[in-house]
């Protein structure tokens, strides 16, 4: 009797043990074989971006699967893949300047209803994330992607050789001021000649490391932050597509010399074809003073045993004579349109928009867009470069986000690297050969081009 | 004694499983397959997958190349074109800078092949310790891929960390930092044709070597008896003879490099500027990074026809050589 009474007592806690689990994981029950895979870029970010994915498969028994690829063939690779109609991704974290032809071609989701429908607002988020990640148009209501990574370009300087008191005594004997962060281009190149071929440490340091890259978006990304500070713009405010005048200002020529003269004046030997993995190496082997890159990439440099903590510093993308901007990089997330398993992927979107997911995005080394985690008291004082990335953001232009920006980038690349790199003919040449190039771009895609 | 084998005709008709020519063929008609049908079903699966993968393509590019088809604006209208997108690569000048650049490459590239290849050939055919070592090490650099060709040649290239700098440094004296090779105008051409040589010189020298060996002996030893000079019979004897695996060298590596692309963009993506952008980079850029569909098939239609044209004059002409 004690044998079946054991028996039956056994027997019980078994159910209730089953139905407690069937209870427990009753999400992962109904997923069970279930998986979305997410493309993007593959670096320092997309690392927190598996970490954090975790909590969405605990939460909800989605597997995540990634598909990173490098940035020089991220655009050709998911560019081609959403060209051809594949079902590789079912998220893809897009460039901003993909959103045109992205919502043109209908490659993304439109997520409007979904986001009203899951009380999902962008006025939540940071204005420019939105205009620049979401917007197609840009600067209407129609939203194909929701903010995902923010980021723009800014640098990074090595804080220990700025503090250093003979460094600081031989720099005020030489410009009459004190070294500091640069607050203006022109401050920047006095730097950036100041150290160029210093010795420090037994060792023959440079002034200062910019994008120079010829097959992707790299030189364009770099030589912008200079041009917007000293007039350029895309077109006519007034007249869209009116860039003659505009593109190639005598302004913007002035901006393109400058960036020319950096480059000669003030880089390390060989940075003809570099760009941000480039500048990383540069800047943790210890050989450049100032660094430009994306803030993508400041929490491993903060963290880098080397060169990071108490050596490095961070500073916004200095003004110019004609304003103060900097370069927007970044992405949203967009469910793309041939995926068979879109209510999942939006399942992801509602869950990676909760602003406590949001809050951990920017704790493992994301950039949320989030106000309520950006504007948030505390923000500026949870990383060392988290005030110059607020004050970045608030001040960002993008490159052209048209259908055709594939064309436009690649016209960008190849004038001003033929300037600044080859050097071939004048910085107003180049820009008026750019002006050309990009009319009988906009011209094909059947946009009126005014020439004044 | 002589022997006669008597072999009597049988009879087809009296043989059990034997038929006369006439019930075969019926037969043959009965199953519905003649011999030249079972020879087409044969051929017929190579045929399908060469019309599937070469023929297909090629025609359904020519069709594109006459459309103003672009694959990031798929939802525009498709128009066709007429001859516009061929006028347009014409008249442009940037292609026929693109065309300059890459004839260059391809006949300085070829030309140091050849040399360095037939002279490597005339070192590997001789007979002496190490020969077999010596001859794997030479072939090695054509057995990489051209990516892996092009990534650490970088990194030899590098101005601060590259080998190649100091090794420059130490002869010359210039101070390894001061230039760049795959950075500087006048050093990337050079420095593409100079990694292309090293890499495919071998495969020169493999075809040349195979000339050298073909050269029957008797004709050496019939100059010794003429008492002709080693130079003499370099001139009259080796270099004949093997002209027309020359020409084949040639031929192969023209063609290869004319189409070089992989090792290229590693190196220098085209720069500094567009100093080395060859046309295969321009097309691939059309293609797949612009996306200018219709323009980049007919810009592969004009380069397709320019190898084939050039390749058929050059094997007439290398078809007279060896008649002679």
């Amino acid at each position: 009797m004690r044998a079946l009474g054991w028996l039956r007592s056994t027997a019980a806690s078994a159910v209730v043990a089953v139905a407690a689990l069937g209870a427990l994981g009753g999400g992962q029950a109904a997923a069970q074989g279930k998986q979305l895979t997410l493309c993007w870029a593959a670096w320092d970010p997309a690392n927190a971006l598996v970490e954090l994915g975790k909590d969405f498969t605990k939460q909800s028994g989605i597997e995540m699967k990634y598909e990173f690829v490098p940035w020089t063939s991220y655009a050709d690779r998911f560019l081609n893949e959403l060209n051809s109609h594949g079902k590789l991704c079912d998220l893809i974290i897009g460039d901003s300047q993909w959103i045109g032809g992205a919502a043109e071609n209908k490659w993304y989701v439109k997520l409007n209803d979904f986001f009203d429908k899951e009380k999902i607002s962008m006025d939540d988020f940071v204005p420019a994330t939105v205009v620049g990640y979401s917007q197609w148009p840009k600067n209407t209501p129609n939203y194909w992607a929701l903010p995902a990574m923010a980021d723009a370009v800014g640098w990074t300087y090595r804080k220990d050789w700025f503090s250093r008191p003979e460094i600081q005594s031989a720099f005020k004997a030489k410009y009459g001021r004190d070294l500091a962060p640069p607050k203006t281009y022109d401050e920047l190149k006095q730097i950036a000649e100041f150290f160029q071929g210093r010795e420090i440490d037994g060792k023959k340091v440079y002034g200062a490391y910019i994008f120079t890259e010829r097959g992707s978006e790299g030189i364009t990304m770099g030589v912008t932050n200079v041009l917007y500070n000293y007039g350029f713009a895309y077109d006519n405010p007034k007249k869209p597509y009116q860039m003659q005048g505009i593109v190639n200002s005598a302004d913007a020529a002035k901006g393109l010399e400058f960036y020319k003269e950096l480059y000669k004046c003030c880089t390390a030997p060989g940075m003809t074809n570099a760009y941000m993995q480039e500048g990383l190496d540069a800047f943790k082997s210890g050989q450049v003073a100032m660094q430009m890159n994306w803030f993508a990439f400041f929490p491993g440099l903060y963290k880098d045993p080397n060169v990071g903590g108490d050596k490095i510093g961070f500073f916004v993308n200095p003004a110019g004579p004609k304003g103060h901007f900097t370069q927007l990089g970044g992405q949203g997330i967009s469910v793309v349109a041939t995926s068979d398993h879109k209510d999942d992927a939006l399942a992801y979107i509602k869950w990676f928009a909760q602003p406590a997911v949001q809050q951990k995005w920017w704790q493992i080394g994301g950039y949320s867009a989030l106000k309520a985690v950006v504007d948030a008291p505390d923000f500026p004082k949870s990383a060392a470069f988290a005030p110059q990335f607020l004050e970045s953001m608030g001040i960002v232009k993008d490159f052209w986000a048209e259908p055709s920006y594939a064309q436009l980038l690649l016209d960008m690349q190849k004038r001003v690297h033929d300037y600044v790199v080859a050097d071939k003919g004048t910085a107003q040449q180049a820009l008026d050969l750019l002006v050309k190039d990009w009319t009988k771009v906009f011209k094909e895609q059947g946009k009126e081009v005014a020439s004044q | 004694m002589d022997t006669m084998t008597t072999i009597s005709q049988p009879d087809h008709a009296t043989m059990p499983g034997v038929s006369t020519p006439a019930k075969s063929r019926d037969a043959r008609r009965v199953r519905g397959l003649s011999d030249r049908a079972i020879a087409w079903l044969f051929v017929a699966p190579t045929i399908a997958l060469l019309l599937a993968i070469n023929i297909f393509p090629l025609i359904w590019m020519i069709r594109l190349s006459f459309t103003n088809l672009n694959l990031s604006m798929s939802y525009l209208p498709l128009r066709f074109v007429g001859l516009d997108n061929f006028r347009d690569i014409l008249t442009d000048e940037d292609v026929w800078f693109r065309l300059q650049t890459t004839a260059q490459f391809v006949i300085s590239s070829v030309v140091l092949q050849v040399v360095v290849g037939f002279g490597l050939a005339l070192l590997i055919n001789r007979q002496f310790r190490g020969h077999s070592f010596w001859t794997t090490i030479i072939l090695l650099p054509m057995m990489l891929s051209p990516a892996v060709v092009g990534n650490f040649w970088t990194l030899l290239l590098q101005p601060q960390i590259g080998p190649f700098n100091y090794l420059i440094s130490l002869f010359t004296g210039v101070p390894p930092s001061s230039f760049s090779m795959t950075g500087q105008v006048s050093l990337a051409p050079w420095t593409i044709v100079l990694v292309d040589t090293w890499m495919w010189a071998p495969y020169v020298m493999l075809i040349c070597l195979a000339g050298l060996r073909s050269i029957p002996d008797y004709i050496y030893e019939a100059a010794e008896v003429d008492r002709a000079s080693a130079w003499r019979q370099f001139w009259s004897i080796t270099l004949p003879m093997t002209v027309p695996f020359l020409m084949l060298a040639v031929l192969f590596r023209a063609i290869e490099n004319f189409k070089m692309f992989d090792m290229v963009n590693l190196l220098t993506s085209g720069g500094p500027g567009s100093t080395t952008e060859l046309v295969s980079i321009s097309l691939k850029r059309a293609a797949f990074e612009k996306w200018r569909t219709g323009y980049s098939s007919a810009l592969a239609i004009i380069l397709f026809v320019t190898v084939f044209g050039a390749a058929n004059i050059y094997v007439k002409t290398l078809n007279k050589v060896k008649q002679r």
